[in-house]
């Protein structure tokens, strides 16, 4: 373990990583706080440059209006101690997690269904591709009159995100097993059954992981939209509408640091769910890991 | 080790599989294109019959009508007296290149068909485990195919086809795609194999070497659609040794035997715009003029 952290610290990779993370932080810190250093006289020509341009002339485009990485961190020091935040946080996690499984728990079999049997391909496939190209956000005003609750019509959508991808995966992954396995797994007396259980399913299982990451990254996507498009579901004070409506919120009061706050939150959410979605893969599918 | 061979005495139960009268044709009526056409022959109880052609003649095809994952349009195939219905343990198949599931450790590989009969008796496993040192493989049980090199990968292939006591062991170019020297020395290996058990082995192959130095008896087919053209009988003594190849003037003659008959064959179809003859002739040639 110590000479892994070692090996980490003093690889080329790792510190040209943080050095572009630093260099980044500090760019957008100066860009953040270009309307105070371009008040002196001397950037006058830059000034009126920007102006030629069809600019405002007192600070750098777009970056000069964005909050500051210092402002950021003050504001999330402050909302860190806030349970409107957290809420926020748990919302969309148990939105996301609820859609995402219940897309794994009805794509998987449903993508397995269509891939080993010809009649189910034949009769569920169609109707299948015509609502498949229906983006999920288009589903969301239909869902809000559908679901009897708000939140289940976010977690519905969401669910829409996933699915697609998830059961156009496992259909795809079990369709392209090689042939011979099939044969080889026949001529050694395995039953239907058990080619299912031993070919299929372990030859589908990276179709599945690939198909459940995109799916993750899409549920993300859909769950923000969905939640500043219907409001948050529970309009309650404090913001319990997820992360989603918190940025919508923070836009509407006007604190600009929160918007941004709430933008890496999200970022941090992706990043955690689909690094667990990545050891569980690993976990689930070791002959991949050993090359 | 030496414990477990005492104890462990492969019930050989050879058996002889006779092709009569077989065709098989492709495609709809109009544009039907018989690649194997009233193909009749014996593989012999307890001999290594190696089947040569042209590539592109139709070998695989009888490969599979042999294992049963086809039926024949005309003619009926046999084992032991009994017509060949399906794919059955009676009749393995070792596959072109290499048919281990990716997904499975090599011991578990090998007992993929006592476990899918749920025949997992002590008997079983103890010779699955002495195969696995059979073929030198004890050290890789843990490993998965992508960890093993070309030649472990057809040794792990080999053992786990006659894990199941098959009658009749049919090899669909199994060496094919291995380099030069590994390939030699899994002819020796399988030599051996075979010498040892003297099951009845079918091997199919477009290599003259490989066919003369395994051969008890060797099928020369023709192009399409496919028949025997003839049959020599390869009365080298065994055990065989690689430098016979080289040294043996009877070895020397039936290789010249044969390549004039298949020979004669490519040119027969080049006459008929054959791609494959053409390059068989090609290939021929150029062995004629290293010899």
């Amino acid at each position: 373990m110590a000479t892994r952290l070692n090996k980490i610290l003093t690889s080329s990779v790792f510190w040209r990583g943080v050095i572009s993370i630093v260099l980044f932080l500090v760019l957008w810190e100066l860009g953040a706080r270009s309307k105070q250093w371009m008040a002196p006289e001397y950037f006058a020509p830059l000034k009126a440059f920007l102006g030629a341009l069809g600019f405002k002339k007192d600070y750098l485009p777009w970056i000069g209006v964005v909050p500051a990485p210092s402002a950021v961190l003050a504001a999330w020091t402050d909302v860190l101690t806030s349970a409107g935040y957290w809420t926020s946080w748990y919302m969309s996690f148990f939105r996301v997690m609820g859609g995402f499984i219940a897309a794994m728990l009805i794509g998987i079999p449903f993508g397995l269904a269509l891939a080993v049997s010809r009649t189910a391909y034949g009769t569920l496939f169609p109707t299948f591709e015509v609502l498949r190209p229906i983006p999920p956000l288009a589903w969301v005003p239909a869902s809000i009159i559908f679901w009897p609750t708000q939140e289940l019509s976010i977690t519905f959508v969401t669910f829409l995100g996933a699915f697609y991808t998830i059961v156009i995966n496992v259909l795809g992954g079990a369709r392209s097993i090689d042939q011979r396995y099939f044969q080889a797994a026949q001529s050694m007396g395995s039953s239907s059954w058990d080619i299912f259980r031993r070919v299929i399913l372990p030859g589908t299982l990276p179709s599945i992981v690939v198909g459940s990451a995109v799916g993750m990254g899409i549920t993300w996507e859909v769950v923000v939209a969905a939640e500043m498009i219907s409001g948050g579901g529970s309009q309650a004070a404090g913001g319990g509408g997820g992360l989603g409506f918190f940025i919508w919120n923070s836009y509407v009061g006007g604190s600009y640091e929160q918007i941004v706050v709430g933008m890496i939150s999200i970022g941090i959410a992706g990043y955690l769910s689909s690094e667990l979605l990545r050891a569980l893969g690993k976990y689930v599918t070791p002959w991949l890991r050993v090359r | 080790m030496t414990a477990l061979a005492d104890r462990i005495h492969p019930a050989i139960n050879a058996g002889e599989l006779v092709v009569s009268g077989v065709s098989k044709s492709y495609g709809a009526t109009q544009l039907r294109k018989e690649v194997v056409g009233d193909c009749s022959f014996t593989i012999e109880r307890g001999k290594l019959t190696v089947m040569i052609g042209p590539s592109g003649c139709g070998k695989s095809t009888i490969i599979r009508l042999l294992a049963g994952f086809e039926r024949p349009t005309a003619g009926t195939v046999a084992l032991d007296g009994q017509p060949v219905t399906g794919p059955d343990r009676d009749r393995l198949v070792v596959f072109q290149e290499t048919a281990l599931f990716p997904w499975m450790t090599t011991y578990d590989n090998i007992l993929y068909g006592p476990r899918a009969r749920g025949e997992v008796t002590k008997q079983a496993v103890d010779l699955a485990e002495f195969l696995l040192a059979k073929v030198g493989l004890q050290d890789f049980r843990d490993k998965y195919p992508g960890q093993l090199s070309g030649g472990m990968q057809r040794r792990a292939e080999l053992a786990r086809a006659m894990v199941n006591n098959p009658k009749v062991m049919i090899l669909d170019e199994p060496f094919r795609g291995l380099d030069a020297m590994t390939k030699e020395l899994m002819w020796e290996y399988y030599a051996r194999l075979f010498e040892e058990y003297h099951r009845t082995n079918f091997f199919v192959t477009t290599d003259i070497d490989e066919a003369v130095y395994l051969a008890d008896r060797l099928l020369i087919m023709s192009n399409t659609p496919t028949q025997v053209r003839a049959v020599v009988e390869v009365d080298l003594p065994r055990p065989r040794r690689l430098s016979d190849l080289v040294e043996s003037d009877r070895a020397n003659e039936i290789k010249r035997e044969a390549l004039s008959i298949l020979h004669a064959e490519a040119m027969r179809s080049f006459a008929r715009g054959s791609k494959a003859a053409a390059d068989f002739v090609d290939a021929y040639l150029k062995r004629a003029n290293r010899s």
